[in-house]
């Protein structure tokens, strides 16, 4: 052992570039990051429920997410969205390279316009889903669940585009609710009544621009802010300020959660397993497999996995379907197994919940085709009740039903509505 | 309107094969050379006045009977008869060559009688499992998908070939299938200069030296193709390489096979995931329902597909084949015939190898990996003239070496390492052939650097991707696409870069055409 410790003197110079070195990495020394409106957060957060949103400390809740869930739907809820990985894709090919990398037509993505996207492995696997807006005509931003440098530059080989991840860069909150527009003219946003759903501008915020999308994640009236880093926390504040008298409230994941599931909205590895994260085999999806089938183009040109999704749709390999299910009675079916007529396994619920807008007990199944596609009939779930440290089994009938299980107007009306 | 059926991209041998092949299917097939001249890196091409020489493959081995057979190349001229095969000679400096008569060593002379019953043995062995791996290293590579009952039957045969071993022979087959060759030499063999020669033919062509791993399935690859029914046989063709090329274009014309030359492909035509035709540099459009491309993958899908055509997974795969050669190819115009030392007038005419040992073909590879030349290089040597007067003005000679190693990113550059080169090479055949240096009337050496730019083999590599295990039989050129069809409807592989491999076999062309007309494409 004394030998171990006995270090030989390095020479001074190697000794700085290590410590140059070790200092550069010091990212490890914090295993949770904060965002850039980390101090407001904190200041808020009565629960102390924090997640890891990819590799960042995020709120489940703030203060009551049962409240949180209300701020949406009545008031204006305020929701940090920094942690979204972002990347800026630019240059003349920014357009053809990202049709290429992605499902949905991006020549008819029109500059000032945002889209609900998703990309494929070469199997026709999905890799993500996620938003993507143009900004310009050679400038654009993808925001999503996971991370992709090396899949984007290497997608990048023989397209004049540069693509930089920007998550650090960027802060983004989610304004969303009935009051959402209200809050954000009175907060001097001029202007911002002309947006309509899916569109974005860029407005003046601390002597620098805040770009305002109006998109979300909730099904409800709202916007999506993305600013520097350096002006988020007066971003927070003018909002929290000019939102007051209109119930504005930060809120966790818990809540938003719940408005997205009502808007039949997916969350990758959460509703699906993403192609990089599946370790089994059969847990790979195809977009017709979770329900964005609508987003592939077969008539523009090429795009990543395109090959694979027609032969699969072609010779009918499609084994999975993904649905909106009403189920009888009140209980969440959380996690709960689909069965067909009581007895044969055919899928599992990844999201449930009772929902206070729609009145109904709705959930997201993943279940194998043809049930849940052809075959609709004699589907029921069964749910485990904890009663007082005892199960109790529920068989539930369950039906097909269309998402969205809520559509609400205000969404989309134009103008946005007072409140 | 469409005016042939299938355009065949590439007048190198494998790409004519796939021609005639089509063509005698009953395709009209249209090929399209970019070289004035058919033949790839097989060709006989003047390098000096009156002195013509096979531009980089100079020994034919490994031309596939079915090529022979379904091409009916006896008829076109070409004809191997048993007492046309060349020895393998190992040169040594100061003493009696070593020879392996017939095909491949089937006797072995200037060795001591132990070393010729080691050699006995040890030669059966590699013939037994190069047997069994040949028919693998010959047909299109299983398709682990979906399996077809001709392709399930074939592997059954394997299976039976390798019952047939027995289990100890069963056994030592799996031992050393992936060995490295110079320990499997050291475990049966004992002289030198016997080791030296299978130690440079298991290494000849790739980034490998006798002591790296896998090796030995190099020699493997040599001894499972043949020449006039004798597995590992060896001929200088008359007329050079040329004159394999030349019958099989002959046959290509009886089938009816349209030939362009000078005519470079820019671009192949995409639609909808269909490869649809060819655009030529001329900015003229050719369509056909069937693309075959016999060059290099990687410029056939990185350069004329385009990366925006395939899909990401796939672009990665081709960028990551490893094509970077370190053969050199010399040839010297000599003013007479060279004496090598301890080599008869037999030896003369066969292959003569410089390479005295395992250890120092390892010691020749050991620079290149890191970005400089072997400054005693070992070398395959032939005096193509010898035999054929016509290749050399009456009394000169030709020499054409294969001389190893020469790593493509050479540290220094070619243009200035290529003159230190070639003193290197000159300097160790001075030492075998005393007095050849001031025979030498013009020198042409052909880096790998010269050897893309000259015949388009990316990183001058002559199997167009290196020939390893991790780059063979089902993952060749990529894994998930070697069977010759590739992502694109329409588009095939046929080159050398495709399964088995490369060498003048014109199995990757048989086999695609194959292919093609199975798949009714």
């Amino acid at each position: 052992m004394a030998q171990a410790t006995k270090k030989k003197p390095l020479a001074a110079a190697p000794d700085l570039i290590a410590a140059a070195r070790i200092a550069a990495q010091s990212h490890f020394r914090t295993l949770r990051l904060g965002t850039p409106f980390q101090p407001r957060l904190d200041a808020l957060a009565k629960t102390q429920d924090w997640y890891n949103w990819a590799g960042y400390r995020a709120p489940h809740s703030l203060w009551d997410e049962e409240l949180e869930y209300f701020a949406i739907r009545s008031q204006a809820a305020l929701f940090d969205i920094s942690p979204m990985t972002k990347y800026r894709i630019e240059g003349p090919d920014a357009e053809a390279f990202l049709d290429r990398v992605t499902l949905r037509d991006v020549t008819r993505l029109r500059p000032g316009r945002v889209h609900y996207t998703a990309w494929c492995d070469d199997e026709g696997f999905v890799l993500d889903d996620g938003t993507l807006f143009r900004l310009s005509p050679t400038r654009f931003r993808l925001c999503s669940q996971e991370r992709h440098l090396p899949w984007l530059l290497d997608s990048a080989l023989g397209f004049e585009v540069t693509v930089e991840e920007e998550t650090e860069a960027v802060a983004g909150l989610a304004l969303q609710g009935p009051t959402s527009f209200a809050v954000l003219r009175d907060a001097g946003f001029a202007g911002v009544d002309k947006l309509k759903v899916f569109d974005l501008a860029e407005f003046e915020h601390d002597g620098a621009t805040v770009t305002i999308s109006r998109t979300g994640f909730t099904g409800d009236l709202g916007y999506e802010l993305f600013v520097a880093a350096d002006k988020a926390l007066s971003l927070w504040d003018r909002l929290m300020t000019s939102g007051e008298p209109r119930g504005i409230r930060a809120i966790g994941y818990t809540a938003l959660n719940r408005a997205r599931l009502e808007a039949g909205l997916i969350v990758a590895n959460a509703d699906f397993t993403t192609a990089e994260h599946a370790i089994r085999a059969d847990r790979l999806r195809m977009p017709d497999e979770i329900g964005l089938g609508f987003m592939i183009d077969l008539e523009k040109g090429h795009f990543n996995g395109r090959r694979a999704i027609l032969e699969a749709r072609t010779k009918r390999r499609l084994l999975h379907v993904l649905v909106g299910l009403e189920i009888e009675g009140n209980i969440p079916a959380e996690h709960a197994i689909v069965y067909y007529r009581k007895s044969q396994e055919v899928g599992l619920v990844s999201a449930a919940m009772w929902s206070p807008m729609a009145k109904r007990n709705i959930a997201i199944a993943s279940l194998a085709r043809p049930y849940g596609d052809t075959l609709v009939e004699d589907l029921w779930v069964e749910i485990y009740a904890m009663r007082e440290l005892q199960y109790q089994k529920l068989m539930k009938r369950a039906k097909v039903v269309a998402r969205p299980f809520i559509k609400l107007d205000r969404r989309t009306s134009n103008p946005p509505a007072d409140f | 309107m469409t005016l042939f059926d299938g355009i065949v991209i590439g007048g190198g041998h494998n790409g004519l094969v796939a021609a005639a092949t089509l063509a005698k299917a009953g395709r009209k097939v249209l090929v399209l050379e970019a070289a004035a001249e058919l033949g790839g890196a097989a060709r006989t091409q003047e390098f000096a006045p009156g002195f013509r020489v096979s531009s980089i493959a100079h020994v034919l081995n490994r031309l596939h009977p079915d090529v022979m057979k379904t091409l009916e190349l006896e008829k076109h001229g070409l004809r191997i008869a048993r007492a046309d095969f060349i020895p393998s000679v190992a040169l040594s400096k100061d003493g009696p060559a070593l020879v392996l008569h017939g095909a491949y060593g089937e006797v072995l002379t200037g060795a001591s009688s132990a070393e010729q019953s080691a050699w006995k043995e040890l030669r059966a062995q590699l013939l037994r499992y190069a047997g069994i791996l040949k028919p693998f290293l010959a047909r299109r590579p299983p398709d682990l998908g979906g399996m077809s009952l001709l392709e399930t039957a074939s592997l059954g045969q394997t299976a039976l070939a390798l019952k047939k071993l027995g289990k100890e022979g069963m056994r030592d087959f799996l031992r050393v299938l992936l060995m490295n060759v110079a320990d499997l030499l050291d475990e049966q063999l004992a002289d030198d200069r016997l080791k030296g020669l299978l130690a440079f033919d298991a290494t000849l062509g790739s980034h490998l030296g006798p002591r790296s791993p896998t090796s030995l399935l190099g020699l493997y690859y040599r001894l499972a193709g043949e020449t006039g029914g004798a597995a590992g046989a060896q001929w200088l063709p008359q007329g050079g390489m040329g004159a394999v090329v030349a019958a099989i274009r002959a046959a290509a014309d009886k089938a009816g096979v349209t030939i362009r030359t000078s005519v470079p492909v820019a671009s192949i035509l995409v639609e909808k995931g269909r490869a649809v035709g060819v655009a030529l540099d001329t900015g003229e459009e050719l369509r056909a329902s069937t693309i075959v491309s016999a060059i290099n993958p990687a410029t056939t899908f990185l350069d004329l597909v385009g990366p925006r055509e395939i899909d990401t997974g796939f672009t990665r795969k081709v960028k990551n084949i490893r094509m970077k050669g370190d053969v050199a190819k010399l040839h010297l115009a000599l003013d007479r015939p060279p004496r090598f030392t301890g080599a008869d007038a037999a030896d003369h005419k066969g292959r003569l190898v410089i390479a005295p040992s395992p250890d120092h073909v390892e010691r020749a590879f050991n620079p290149s990996k890191y970005g400089e030349f072997s400054p005693e290089p070992v070398m395959e040597v032939t005096l193509p003239s010898l035999a054929d007067a016509s290749l050399a003005p009456g009394g000169a000679c030709v020499l054409s070496a294969v001389v190893q190693y020469a790593p493509y990113q050479l540290k220094e550059g070619w243009d200035a390492g290529k003159p230190k080169f070639l003193a290197a090479i000159m300097a160790q055949l001075e030492a075998y052939a005393p007095g050849i240096g001031k025979t030498v009337r013009h020198a042409e050496l052909l880096t790998p650097a010269d050897i893309e730019k000259r015949y388009r083999m990316p990183g001058g590599h002559w199997h167009h991707g290196e020939l390893q295990a991790d780059q063979m039989l089902i993952s060749r050129p990529v894994s998930g696409w070697s069977g010759y069809d590739t992502p694109l409807d329409g588009l095939f592989l046929a080159g050398a870069g495709s399964h088995p491999g490369g060498g003048v076999s014109g199995a990757p062309g048989l086999n695609a055409a194959r292919r093609i007309i199975a798949m009714k494409g």
